[in-house]
């Protein structure tokens, strides 16, 4: 069986959230292999295995964590050489998603963006338009470079042994761009984040401002819901840039999304439209979010919200 | 002076009703279209480069003949030349062949700087930016919500998914820029005029030295096989607030064990 490589993301030193569901996605492929640029590789070869890693490809080239991209490729690029692999599978980061893409040209590959499931015979399952079209896809010439959107594959892979291969990259001499420091939000990091979580809460401009935009994170909080926004409430600054969903935000496809003063914009509804169930509170009967909501509420969003939360603080202690 | 290449690509509006045409398995552009807005604000950030320490900014767009639109629109907002790669055989590329067209109409031109929108509204791959920088051997300092550019040097704020990052290239190098980069600036009648002055060469495959047989949809390196609308959601339930309408939504959700 031919491997298929999975570029690893490293947070803090670890692998990130996303590597047992790229790994999973690999083996439905072939043989999960693991790539990884820098770190200590012996520790991160038993982590791997233990998420399903055959091979575990290891560049550790000086000052990889503190280029943007090219170590990434580099790793990519000469795990292909050694691995001759039937697949490449990156996640949706920006980051692993310009890596693919660099990598497709560089090995020759087909670069498949946005995949949300694929099948042994590597057929891709695609959306356009924020979800109004389902397509399927798949690779003509060179090796398929997968970008597979987190949260579209359960399960994960059996563990396997992780072995490691170092990788010399000596001879990458694309031009790098430097990262000079890394600013996380503080708040992000206590919330789920808004590709993964299970339940999304989102405020848009019917919030009003800034301070009372506390009402849909403590409604998110509450649910242990990760936060969202529209660009309307982004723009007016009452969250991250980093929350917005929609066209030119995030694409969100939960459980459960919650739109609290959200008019239902087009481009706002090309993000989150595929979700399973769709909860509506608008004072405005004639918003376009009731078009497509499986509940909706006309209401006042500031006595609709606290009375659902004490209703399901009531449940909760109950 | 520096040279700024910034590419600017014609896209289905998206207040409009976009579709994929289910016969040739492509994105329908005859409906409405309109620059992109993130190119409009890419433009913004090449001219606003160009006011801080001089420099020329060349327009760049490869898409069938409205595709000049969107250099047009450039021009008139502030840009001085365009190209505009236009050639049948390239209906249908894809990402990578997107870039290649645009490497080979880049590559001799000595360019110190191309800037990008991060992200397209209709493809929304945010491949062809990477895959340039990759082509041409560019610094990449993309999705950038920040910008500047001053002594051979491109710095700016990266945005990631749970902050940013600072980046720092030399130039030449390639930027992409997110919408938070700044508003674009509205043409005037002046600037209107101004552009139909201002020269635009076109490029097709020849020029370009891309061959018939590695261009456009039949020999793309990946294929779409299969096109279907997703069915209208069915309607849901809407009630108005007679006071108990958060206590209903809880009862709801619980019902159907989401919360
Ligand atoms: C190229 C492009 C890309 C875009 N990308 C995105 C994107 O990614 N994401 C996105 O969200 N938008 C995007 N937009 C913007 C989009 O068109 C809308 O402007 C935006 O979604 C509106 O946000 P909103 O619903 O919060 O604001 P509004 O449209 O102003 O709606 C606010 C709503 O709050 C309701 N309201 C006010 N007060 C209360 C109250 N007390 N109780 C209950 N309800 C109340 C109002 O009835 C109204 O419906 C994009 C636009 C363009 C052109
Ligand atoms: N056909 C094109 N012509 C000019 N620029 C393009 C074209 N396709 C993509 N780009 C540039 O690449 C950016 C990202 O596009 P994409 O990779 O398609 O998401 C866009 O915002 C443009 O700046």
């Amino acid at each position: 069986m031919s491997q298929v490589l999975v570029l690893v993301e490293l947070a803090g030193g670890k692998p990130a959230e996303s590597t047992r569901e790229l790994l999973a996605a690999a083996a439905v492929l072939g043989e999960p292999a693991a790539v990884v640029a820098s770190g200590s590789a012996k520790e991160l070869a038993a982590e791997l295995g233990r998420l399903g890693a055959e091979t575990v490809y290891a560049s550790s080239a000086e000052g990889a964590d503190s280029l943007l991209v090219t170590p990434q490729v580099a790793a990519l690029a000469a795990a292909v050489e050694a691995a001759q692999p039937s697949a490449v599978i990156v996640g949706s980061s920006p980051d692993s998603r310009e890596a693919g893409a660099r990598l497709a040209v560089r090995v020759g590959g087909a670069y498949q963006s946005d995949v949300i499931g694929l099948e042994a015979d590597g057929t891709v399952a695609q959306q356009a338009f924020g979800g109004a079209f389902n397509i399927t896809a798949s690779a003509a010439k060179g090796i398929p470079v997968i970008s597979l959107r987190s949260n579209s594959i359960d399960g994960a892979a059996a563990a396997a042994s992780g072995t490691l291969v170092q990788l010399d990259v000596s001879g990458d001499t694309a031009p790098t761009t430097e990262i000079v420091s890394r600013h996380q939000q503080t708040a992000a990091s206590e919330r789920p984040s808004l590709k993964a979580a299970n339940i999304v809460v989102s405020g848009g401009r019917g919030l009003g401002s800034k301070e009372k935009f506390v009402l849909v994170e403590e409604l998110a909080d509450l649910l242990g819901a990760a936060l969202g926004a529209s660009r309307a409430a982004v723009d007016a600054g009452y969250c991250e840039h980093n929350l917005q969903v929609g066209q030119t935000g995030t694409t969100v496809s939960p459980n459960l999304y919650i739109a609290v003063g959200i008019s239902g914009a087009i481009q706002h509804l090309a993000g989150m439209q595929s979700s399973k169930t769709i909860v509506a509170i608008n004072k405005d009967e004639n918003s376009p979010i009731f078009d497509i909501a499986d509940f909706g509420i006309v209401g006042d969003l500031f006595t609709v919200v606290p009375q659902f939360m004490d209703a399901v603080k009531a449940r909760k202690n109950g | 002076m520096i040279k700024i290449a910034v590419l600017v690509k014609e896209v289905p509006d998206t207040w409009s009703d976009r579709r994929i045409d289910p016969g040739t398995k492509r994105v329908d552009r005859d409906g409405d279209v309109v620059i992109d807005e993130i190119n409009e604000k890419a433009v913004e950030a090449a001219l606003q480069v160009k006011e801080s320490g001089g420099g020329e900014v060349t327009a760049v767009t490869m898409g069938p003949k409205n595709a000049l639109d969107a250099v047009r629109k450039a021009l008139a907002m502030g840009a001085d030349a365009g190209i505009h790669i236009i050639d049948e055989a390239l209906g249908g590329s894809d990402a990578l062949q997107t870039s290649a067209a645009l490497a080979a109409a880049l590559g001799s031109r000595g360019f110190d700087l191309v800037i990008a929108g991060n992200e397209s509204t209709d493809g929304r791959t945010a491949a062809v930016p990477a895959m340039l920088a990759e082509r041409l051997g560019l610094s990449q300092a993309t999705f950038l919500r920040t910008l500047t550019v001053k002594d051979g040097t491109v710095t700016g704020e990266r945005m990631t998914d749970d902050g940013h990052v600072e980046v720092r290239a030399s130039l030449p190098a390639l930027v992409s820029v997110t919408e938070q980069i700044a508003e674009a600036r509205f043409p005037n009648f002046k600037g209107i005029m101004a552009a139909k002055k201002k020269p635009v060469e076109t490029l097709g495959l020849a020029e370009l030295g891309i061959a018939a047989g590695d261009a456009g949809g039949a020999n793309s390196w990946s294929v779409v096989e299969t096109v279907a609308a997703k069915p209208p959601r069915e309607g849901g339930t809407i009630i108005k607030d007679d006071g108990t309408a958060g206590q209903k939504l809880a009862d709801y959700l619980a019902s159907a064990k989401l919360i």
